[in-house]
């Protein structure tokens, strides 16, 4: 291969750009993203630099001088508009086209929105500045969904002492991902602090003044963020022929068709250890399948299933919540250790007879990886759940 | 070849840890320790994977 292109200049596609150039791919390197910015860290959006606490400098993925080593042809500040598969070669939107002999699409998501006009979304630095700029002592933000995201922003608004309206269709934040007990103690965790949490609440419409709930109440915010979840980023690939459905479809090699792998929040790979399809959107994921989808584009002949444990943290008060495997959709969970009501606790999940997630909050990470351990080797549940009563 | 670690930006994912034990450590918060600030070569490739996968960005490995 002589010509890869990436598109997609964050987390999954640097890494995948580091990838090919650490294993030894000396020819064109083209990189593309639509955002202006050199690639740059998302995490932080929603917790040190919504708070004040770093300036956009620190999310700098690489320094300049770690980018300039990997001799990119780098396209910032452009979109990729179009993908032609049979000409090999990507179109993008200042009317040229880049010929690929492989090709790494990690274009990642878009928040969705609601109807009307108005609010903000928390997905780019742009939208965390202007975010940050609006929030003082006794503005009134209103945060709809009580997701990770909207969990961390209103946390991160009380601190800054602003009123915060929490809205949630759920009749408890993130049950359907992390189990009813846990969000039990989300909700605890955000009325203490003074969070006007408001479960079972559905809102149709975000108005110049707040949003407008389904019952026709009006809640008045001078602020409206909307977190309700995010879209993957294949519009540009309308008509190329890859199958995309919730996300680029790939194989357990991160394989898209022919000389084509996805990655990131974009992607929606086999993953074999799971025996199921899924799509991540976490920032470890990002970076580890960039890497696995570089080097099975590079060495076909010796491709690797991408078989991951998928690791997500979230930030919000002084907690910090670890969660290792894959959670949704379990039949069952077990706290194994501590007490969920005093925050520190390790809960296991459940899907079938196996061990298939863990989640810890105020737990050394250290023992958390034999829960880490026991997802990647499959260990039965109740092998697993019945040591661990031995154990403790 | 020197490893750096900008402990502030760590976010305890451990990933580190995974790639290279004997070069990476978590203290009871999870941040990442640095055990061996000049890993021998055979540890190197493991602390290249810990800088390219930290979800921080917090690792670096520089020539000197
Ligand atoms: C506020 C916030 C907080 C988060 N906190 C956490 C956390 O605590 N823990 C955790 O595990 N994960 C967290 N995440 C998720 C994590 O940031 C993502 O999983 C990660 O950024 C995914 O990386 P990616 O490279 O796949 O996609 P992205 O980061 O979305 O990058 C894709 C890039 O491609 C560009 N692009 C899109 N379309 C095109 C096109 N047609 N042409 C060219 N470029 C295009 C986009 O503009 C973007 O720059 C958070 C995300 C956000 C937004
Ligand atoms: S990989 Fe990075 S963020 Fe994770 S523990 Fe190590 S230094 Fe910290």
């Amino acid at each position: 291969m002589r010509r890869i292109v990436v598109v997609g200049a964050s987390a999954a596609g640097l890494a995948a750009a580091e990838t090919l150039r650490r294993e030894g791919y000396d020819g064109t390197l083209t990189l593309v993203g639509d955002e202006p910015l050199a690639p740059y860290d998302r995490p932080p959006l929603s917790k040190q630099l919504l708070a004040g606490e770093w300036e956009p400098g620190r999310l700098d993925l690489r320094t300049p001088d770690d980018l300039a080593g990997l001799d990119l042809d780098l396209r910032l500040g452009v979109p990729a508009t179009g993908l032609r598969p049979a000409d090999t070669e990507v179109d993008l939107g200042d009317g040229s086209s880049v010929p690929y002999d492989g090709l790494i699409i990690a274009t990642g998501v878009r928040p969705r929105r609601l109807p009307g006009a108005g609010g903000h979304v928390l997905r780019t630095l742009d939208d965390a500045m202007r975010l940050r700029e609006r929030l003082a002592p006794g503005r009134r933000l209103v945060v709809v969904g009580a997701g990770f995201l909207g969990g961390e922003a209103a946390a991160v608004a009380r601190r800054l002492g602003c009123e915060v309206t929490l809205l949630e269709p759920a009749p408890v934040p993130l049950a359907h991902a992390v189990g009813a007990r846990v969000g039990e103690m989300l909700t605890d965790a955000h009325r203490e602090r003074g969070v006007d949490l408001r479960c079972g609440v559905t809102v149709t419409e975000v108005t110049g003044h707040g949003v407008r709930l389904a019952d026709g109440e009006l809640v008045e915010a001078d602020e409206v963020l909307t977190a309700v979840g995010s879209m993957p980023n294949t519009d540009w690939l309308v008509g190329s022929g890859l199958t995309v459905g919730d996300g680029v479809v790939c194989d357990e090699y991160c394989g898209a068709a022919r000389d084509v792998c996805a990655a990131g929040d974009v992607a929606r790979w086999f993953n074999p250890l799971f025996g199921r399809s899924m799509r991540i959107e976490h920032r470890t994921n990002a970076a580890e399948q960039g890497m696995a989808a570089a080097r099975n584009l590079l060495r076909p002949e010796a491709r690797k299933p991408f078989a991951p444990v998928p690791y997500f943290w979230s930030d919000q008060y002084d907690m910090k919540i670890q969660a290792y495997g894959y959670l949704r959709g379990h039949d069952e969970v077990a706290v194994v250790e501590g007490d969920v009501a005093e925050r520190r606790f390790v809960a296991v999940y459940r899907t079938g007879d196996r061990v298939a997630g863990a989640l810890a909050v105020g737990v050394p990470p250290r023992e958390l990886r034999r829960w880490r351990q026991a997802i990647a080797t499959g260990v039965r549940w109740r092998e697993a759940v019945q040591i661990d009563a031995v154990a403790n | 070849m020197k490893v750096e670690l900008e402990a502030d930006k760590c976010v305890a994912s451990g990933q580190c840890v995974l790639a290279a034990m004997d070069v990476f450590d978590q203290d009871d918060d999870g941040i990442a320790v640095l055990l061996d600030e000049r890993p021998a070569d055979e540890n190197l490739d493991g602390v290249r994977e810990a800088v390219a996968i930290c979800p921080a960005a917090a690792i670096r490995l520089v020539d000197q």
